[in-house]
């Protein structure tokens, strides 16, 4: 016995070197520690069991240390063509947060203002019971869920089901909507089919990245320390263009920081460069794009029932050269504050011929009012000189959460989406309904409320009845205060899914003990088109239970048992097996369960037991039929849409009042509104609480010293926080920047709900704010 | 219990001073980069407060520039 646990303390030391040298790894790229000490760690008697990382986008494979049935130890899967064995500094811990003192483990059920500890399957019966009874009273319009881009395949699938199938309502949502919506209206206006063309393996192949406000080193640092292996083995460059410097600007090449919101001129002044200097690739131009503008002066969402529909018009290649005669270099430097000579040298670097270029985006360039057009923009360069689809040249905007592209996008939990195509279209309704067994009358042809508008709605009085799963709206909103309190209202019933408690689950009527990620079965879907399963590797505690099996549960209680004939054990896989029929097909073929429990991982389209890793070139493609090397198949007429899109204003910007732009973001040692990784000792250890960042001119004029309190001040609320001079970022003058991960410092009560027409995704980077000494 | 890792980044030219005084330390054990002026740190203690002096006595090295903690794995005591 004794032995055992000795080599099991030797095993745990050996893991938290590893973790240094991984992290040593990824700050010094080429670095050598003597071999004898990397040989490995002792296996001791683990049961290593694999799956995808539970937090970013980037899809890490991890193996699971499994002892005893408690998970004790996680490293990076050796075999994922993803992170080749590495993982960053959540990934190693995340396994630590399960036994957090304050786990829910039983459902309670607010009674006289208290929470009663109740047996989850009477806490279900109350679910479904008020569910049912506020649909005969209100209307099936009535009721709403709020899922995840941290739900499983699974979870949002028959959360879809019961919401858009069963019921018959698209009141259903997800947080998705505030970070990657602008990602997916930018790949439907440009391509007709979402999600990135390329793959990771890019960064082996490209002579330079550039970063659209994008900070990768902290937010996708594992895709960062494989570019930064590609900058020292065979000199690729990094460019990052941001509006503010960052670890990822202190380890690229470059570093060009641009006036907030002025993005979308320098990329338009990049577009006029290309043209202007004869870089356009014409005879791609020529064959795979056509040219459309749509309306301008879109307004920004901020009034309740805002409503906008494009309206694109077809426009020729003169006209929109035309258009950009606005955005010089020389003109645009004037109010972007990136000199002439660097919005030029970005521009020499797309239009060289010679050069592979990958473009990498995710917040900076998705939470913007002008979100689309912005995604848009950047697809333009590379359409425009035909560096797209090919082995190290595509644009390739990342993913905040696990499986926002999986479940989200692919899925479909938004209100306009089924899991295949959208609620408008009838053949993709025709489809749901034969798949579901439901008829097509039921499932309504119109969207009805996006995140913002359903938390509006909420207020309103509107929703009777919200369940949300998975997610954190009453801190990861913008403008939380309105939400806050629209939530508190008696006119709507809240149950609230989750593993830890939360400020949501506060307001909660009802709360729903979830089982965390490895204590089901489960899939995700990453950046990178690639879906990754994995088998419930420990027993979760109490009453603990997966999301998918609550909602089922739910289901039949309400009298749907018949469309969710799944078993407890199994329903993960039943509900796999039924959701693949909807991506049958060349273009979004997803591979048997058989085949993803093998490998670390499969990326779609899956044909003829292949993964597509670079959609629309028929090189790689099976699904291009035009006979042409490239084939834009999204469209009817298979040809991209270059988009022409102006520079607007920002919804708010500093003024006399309120001086500063407000930016917001994440840090690397916490995933988004922090209810897991705060709960992990050593990384809120190591990051214990929000702050806000100043230039130290600003810091000085305002007479203000680092860790000193100030109150951080908009139209909508304030917060307060200890100040930030010179230590991990550095804003621009005139900018303050706040992480959100901290509910003790409510940042997002300042945020500005503003969201871009067309997505309908919140804009977090900008908003006017001033500072005050607390 | 604490098992902790660290970087450690030694002053310019103190590299393997800064070695000499971590191997010197009986709950420390040490992997320099053989090419890089960092050196990986496992720190293992009986109790928090032994942790927190510990990691103290190590920050007042001269030849020490940064210390940065990378992880960090509480153990029940039975462990031993």
């Amino acid at each position: 016995m004794s032995a055992t646990l000795t080599s099991r303390r030797i095993f745990i030391k050996k893991m938290a070197a590893t973790a240094a040298m991984t992290a040593a790894m990824t700050m010094f790229p080429g670095i050598i520690f003597a071999s004898e000490q990397l040989a490995g760690i002792s296996e001791g008697n683990l049961d290593w069991k694999k799956g995808p990382c539970r937090f970013c986008g980037v899809g890490c494979g991890i193996l699971v240390g499994v002892e005893n049935g408690k998970a004790v130890a996680v490293k990076g899967d050796p075999n994922s063509s993803v992170n080749k064995g590495l993982l960053c500094v959540k990934g190693y811990h995340q396994t630590m947060c399960i036994q957090a003192s304050d786990r829910l483990t039983h459902a309670l059920v607010k009674k006289n203002g208290k929470y009663v500890k109740t047996p989850i399957n009477e806490a279900l019966d109350l679910v479904a019971r008020k569910m049912k009874s506020t649909i005969e009273k209100h209307g099936k319009d009535s009721v709403a869920m709020y899922t995840s881009g941290q739900s499983t395949i699974p979870e949002g699938y028959v959360a879809s089901k019961l919401m858009k199938g069963a019921i018959g309502t698209n009141n259903l949502d997800c947080n998705a909507r505030l970070c990657m919506a602008s990602a997916v209206t930018g790949f439907l206006t440009s391509f007709g089919a979402d999600e990135p063309m390329g793959c990771y393996e890019d960064i082996d192949h490209a002579d330079y990245f550039i970063t659209w406000g994008n900070n990768m080193a902290e937010m996708h640092p594992v895709l960062f320390s494989r570019m930064l292996e590609q900058k020292n083995n065979r000199g690729a460059k990094i460019i990052d263009f941001a509006t503010r410097t960052t670890r990822s600007s202190t380890a690229s090449n470059r570093s060009i920081l641009f006036e907030p919101q002025t993005d979308l001129a320098v990329a338009n002044a990049i577009c006029y460069e290309i043209i202007n200097n004869g870089w356009v690739n014409t005879k791609f131009v020529e064959d795979h794009t056509t040219f459309s503008k749509g309306l301008t002066k879109m307004g920004y969402g901020l009034e309740d029932n805002y409503s906008f529909t494009d309206k694109p018009t077809k426009i020729n290649f003169a006209e929109y050269k035309k258009f950009l005669e606005d955005y010089t270099p020389e003109k645009v430097e004037k109010y972007s504050k990136v000199s002439a000579k660097d919005i030029k040298y970005l521009a020499s670097i797309y239009g060289n011929p010679n050069k592979k270029v990958v473009s990498y985006w995710c917040m900076g360039m998705n939470q913007h009012t002008r979100g689309t057009w912005m995604n848009n923009l950047v697809y333009n360069i590379h359409l425009l000189t035909g560096k797209i689809s090919q082995p190290g040249n595509g644009p390739f905007s990342l993913t905040g959460q696990p499986s926002a592209c999986g479940t989200a996008r692919e899925v479909g939990t938004f209100t306009h989406k089924l899991p295949h195509g959208v609620v408008t279209n009838r053949k993709d309704r025709e489809m749901a309904a034969r798949i579901w067994k439901v008829p097509v009358e039921r499932i309504p042809a119109k969207p009805t409320y996006h995140a913002t508008e359903m938390f509006r709605a909420v207020d309103r009085g509107d929703i009777k009845f919200i369940w949300t799963q998975v997610t954190n709206p009453l801190v990861s909103l913008p403008k939380t205060k309105r939400y806050t309190a629209g939530m508190k209202k008696d006119s709507c019933f809240v149950v609230v899914s989750d593993v830890f408690p939360t400020p949501t689950s506060d307001v909660a009527d009802v709360i729903l003990p979830a089982s965390w990620h490895i204590e089901k079965s489960g899939l995700y879907g990453n950046s990178e088109r690639r879906t990754q399963y994995w088998d419930k590797m420990v027993e979760g505690p109490g009453d603990t239970t997966p999301d998918a099996w609550m909602t089922i549960e739910v289901a039949k209680r309400m009298g749907y048992g018949d469309l969710f004939p799944y078993s407890k054990e199994n329903h993960a896989e039943e509900i796999y097996n039924e959701y693949r029929q909807f991506h049958e097909g060349a273009k979004h073929g997803m591979a048997p369960l058989e085949v993803l429990k093998k490998e670390s991982g499969v990326i779609w389209p899956y044909v003829n037991g292949k993964s597509t890793q670079w959609r629309f070139n028929s090189k790689y493609d099976p699904a291009c039929d035009n006979g042409k090397d490239f084939h834009f198949y999204g469209k009817p007429d298979g040809k991209a849409v270059i988009w022409q899109r102006p520079y607007e204003p920002a919804a708010e910007f500093p003024d006399k009042e309120y001086p500063f732009w407000l930016n917001t973001g994440r840090v690397i040692e916490h995933w988004h509104t922090g209810s897991m990784t705060r709960r992990i000792p050593v990384l809120h250890k190591a990051m214990p609480h929000a702050y806000v960042e100043f230039h130290p001119d600003d810091a000085k004029a305002l007479s203000i010293r680092d860790g000193e309190n100030v109150k951080v001040i908009s139209r909508r609320g304030e917060c307060v926080l200890p100040a930030s001079i010179n230590k991990r970022g550095l804003p621009t003058k005139g900018q303050v920047f706040v992480p959100f991960f901290d509910e003790n410092m409510m940042i997002n009560d300042v945020t500005l709900d503003a969201f871009c027409p067309i997505s309908k995704e919140p804009d977090y980077k900008k908003c006017a704010v001033k500072i005050q000494k607390a | 219990m604490a098992i902790k890792s660290y970087l450690a980044h030694p002053h310019s030219g103190q590299k393997e001073k800064l070695i000499n005084e971590l191997l010197a330390l009986k709950n420390c054990e040490i992997i320099p980069a053989e090419n890089k002026d960092v050196i990986i740190l496992v720190t293992d203690t009986e109790s928090d407060s032994d942790d927190d002096i510990l990691k103290q006595h190590i920050e007042t090295f001269n030849s020490l520039k940064l210390l940065a903690l990378v992880s960090g794995f509480n153990t029940p005591k039975n462990d031993l």
